[in-house]
């Protein structure tokens, strides 16, 4: 028996201690939001928030993260009421077949929440862990700082057209 | 009485004199910056060569900025020194330095206009390196892109922020002179020696440091430290479970791994990066000079190598310990991460370098410090920007300090067959918070990029 805070609900669940946070994730709490890319921690489609930073599930066993504050893409908005991380990527329409996109959207939104201004180098930098095999990086940079400024309250008009993003 | 304290006075005065003429190096002239067409084509190729084995970028460059424009905090137990610019700019970097004056600083240390140099550069090394070599050096290092830049003021406090006490340093330390041969040597060991010794100043890292910074000289490559790793020995106490040979060194020096070693990580990486360039011929003399220092293996040694060797033919991987990360020993606690966490990339399955090392190979695991074990653990191995290269995520964000202690527990015991390292937690919370600095790079490590430098949360 594991003891899981998943987007602020407690869960118990009936698995092995060793089994990777992203299988209980998928299997148990259906929570599918987090993907299966390699398993290897070289993907990132993985990612989920743990304690506020990024980690990839695949390689987390669900007791390293027992009493802890775990948040998946399912926790950052609702189809009907996206937060400002989706609303962003829905605007750009960062996602081709979608698949990287909730581990970009976790590992992002890790970044905005410990560095709210976070320049466009940062967003890249961040990213780096995180593969798209769509090939749909610059969207999604795009993206990200158009996140960052939607968390700080600009509206679309006055997104600084910039260097590290570049054209889509 | 009276005349007593005068020739004490006037012995002061002579002493004080003394070191003055001792301390005291003349500017050498400044020169107008030479033109790129005064330099041979051939000597200036020598010349990156041999700036690959010097690492010279690896000090002179900071994280994203400019080759060879120095800047780069070089964090000491006195204080901070930042790296210079080596760049031909006249104002800021050497343009106008002299051949001659070049030479100086190599040999003696010394700055053109006469200042004497921190030993963080290591001219007690490159005192070795032979006229014609400097000269090639010179010759590349003067043809590179000028860039404008001054670094910071060095952050050291009273009185080692005045140059002249190096003088001192150096009376002590500071054996001035070319490499003489070995006669009763090989020339290729001869060879080996001089870009060990010399312009590779492997010893900066891998010897260890008296109190006032210099190198123990009883202790010759017998392990040191750098940018927060701990540098392996290199003699007979090298704490490799399959003792190095000249051909294992020379392949790990070729192409930064050995399939019984693992992968160059930390600041090697960046020379073993670096020596891409070398010729095997000259990477075959270091191996052959290296494995000659570290000798033949000990009968015991090499009996639990074959041990080893035996075991990893037999059933790949560790001791399967049942999985319970939050009951029984530490090392119960730590065998159930290792099969959850790390077990998928190092049960050994998978070849290397992009398999991760059975840790029964691993020098970082059986050695005395943890401090490379915690390195890898928290910030793992990073990719390389632009090729494939082996990488390891970091786990900083999983693991808490326990859990990294525990785990370390675990793979000491299964693994290296030693009891736990009894410092890990505290060294583990110090990395973690940055408190102890270490520089994380990818494998290949050429380039120094903004974000591989000093723990990243
Ligand atoms: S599935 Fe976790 S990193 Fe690829
Ligand atoms: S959108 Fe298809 S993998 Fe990124």
């Amino acid at each position: 028996m594991v003891k899981l805070n998943v987007n602020g609900t407690s869960y118990d669940v009936d698995v092995d201690p060793a089994t990777p946070l992203l299988y209980v994730l998928r299997n148990d709490l259906k929570l599918n939001g987090a993907k299966f890319g390699c398993g290897l921690g070289q993907c990132g489609a993985c990612t989920v928030m743990v304690d506020g930073k990024a980690v990839f599930s695949c390689l987390t066993p669900a007791m390293l993260v027992e009493g802890r504050e775990i948040k998946t893409v399912e926790g950052l908005g609702t189809i009907d009421d996206p937060g400002p991380m989706q609303k962003a990527f829905i605007e750009q329409q960062a996602a081709q077949c979608g698949y990287c996109i909730a581990g970009m959207m976790m590992r992002a939104q890790a970044l905005l929440e410990a560095k709210p201004d976070a320049a466009d180098a940062d967003i890249r930098q961040a990213l780096e862990p995180n593969l798209c095999r769509c090939g749909t990086h610059m969207r999604i940079l795009r993206a990200v700082a158009r996140a960052r400024d939607l968390m700080q309250g600009k509206s679309a008009g006055n997104m600084a057209p910039s260097a590290a993003t570049g054209r889509g | 009485m009276k005349r007593f304290w005068i020739s004490v006075l006037i012995l002061v005065v002579v002493c004080l004199a003394g070191f003055a003429a001792y301390a005291w190096k003349p500017a050498i002239d400044p020169i107008e910056p030479p033109q790129r067409a005064a330099f041979d084509k051939l000597l200036i190729e020598k010349g990156a060569v041999l700036a690959s084995v010097g690492n010279c970028t690896a000090c002179h460059t900071k994280p994203g900025g400019k080759s060879f424009a120095g800047g780069l905090a070089v964090p000491t137990p006195f204080g901070t020194i930042y790296s210079t610019n080596i760049t031909p700019d006249p104002k800021t970097g050497i343009g106008r330095w002299s051949e001659a004056a070049f030479s100086r600083a190599m040999r003696e240390g010394v700055e053109r206009d006469g200042d004497h140099l921190y030993p963080a550069f290591p001219f007690d090394h490159f005192t070795l390196v032979s006229d014609e070599d400097n000269k090639a050096l010179y010759a590349y290092l003067m043809t590179r892109h000028a860039v404008e830049s001054r670094p910071p003021a060095n952050e050291l406090p009273f009185p080692l922020n005045l140059r002249f006490v190096l003088a001192g340093w150096k009376l002590l330390f500071f054996d001035k002179g070319a490499y003489r041969e070995d006669a009763a040597q090989s020339a290729e060991w001869n060879r080996g020696a001089y870009l060990v010794e010399g312009l590779g100043h492997c010893g900066a890292c891998h010897t260890p440091r008296n109190a006032l910074g210099a190198e123990r000289k009883g202790a010759h490559l017998a392990g040191g430290e750098a940018e927060g790793w701990d540098a392996f020995a290199l003699d007979a106490s090298s704490s490799a479970p399959i003792p190095w040979t000249h051909d294992s060194l020379f392949d790990y020096l070729r192409q930064g791994w050995h399939a019984d070693h693992g992968v160059a990580n930390g600041p090697m990486a960046e020379v073993t990066g670096n020596l891409g360039r070398l010729s095997d011929s000259d990477i075959s003399a270091i191996a052959t000079y290296l494995s000659s220092r570290m000798g033949e293996p000990t009968p015991e040694r090499a009996a639990a190598a074959e041990d080893i060797r035996k075991k990893l033919s037999i059933d790949q991987g560790g001791t399967p310990i049942p999985a319970s990360a939050t009951t029984g020993s530490p090392t119960s606690r730590g065998g159930a991460i290792f099969q959850a966490a790390c077990a998928t990339c190092h049960d050994g399955s998978r070849p290397q370098p992009f398999g991760g090392i059975d840790f029964h190979l691993s020098s970082t695991i059986a050695t005395r410090d943890p401090q490379n074990a915690i390195n890898v653990v928290l910030f793992g191995l990073p990719a390389a920007s632009g090729r494939e290269s082996p990488i390891m995520p970091g786990f900083a964000a999983t693991l808490t300090d326990d859990q990294v202690a525990d785990l370390l527990g675990y793979l000491r015991e299964a693994y290296a067959q030693k009891p736990a390292w009894a410092d890990a937690k505290a060294k583990t919370a110090d990395t973690r918070s940055g408190k102890y600095r270490v520089s994380v790079q990818p494998s290949d490590g050429i380039e120094r990029s903004p974000d591989n430098v000093g723990a990243k949360d």
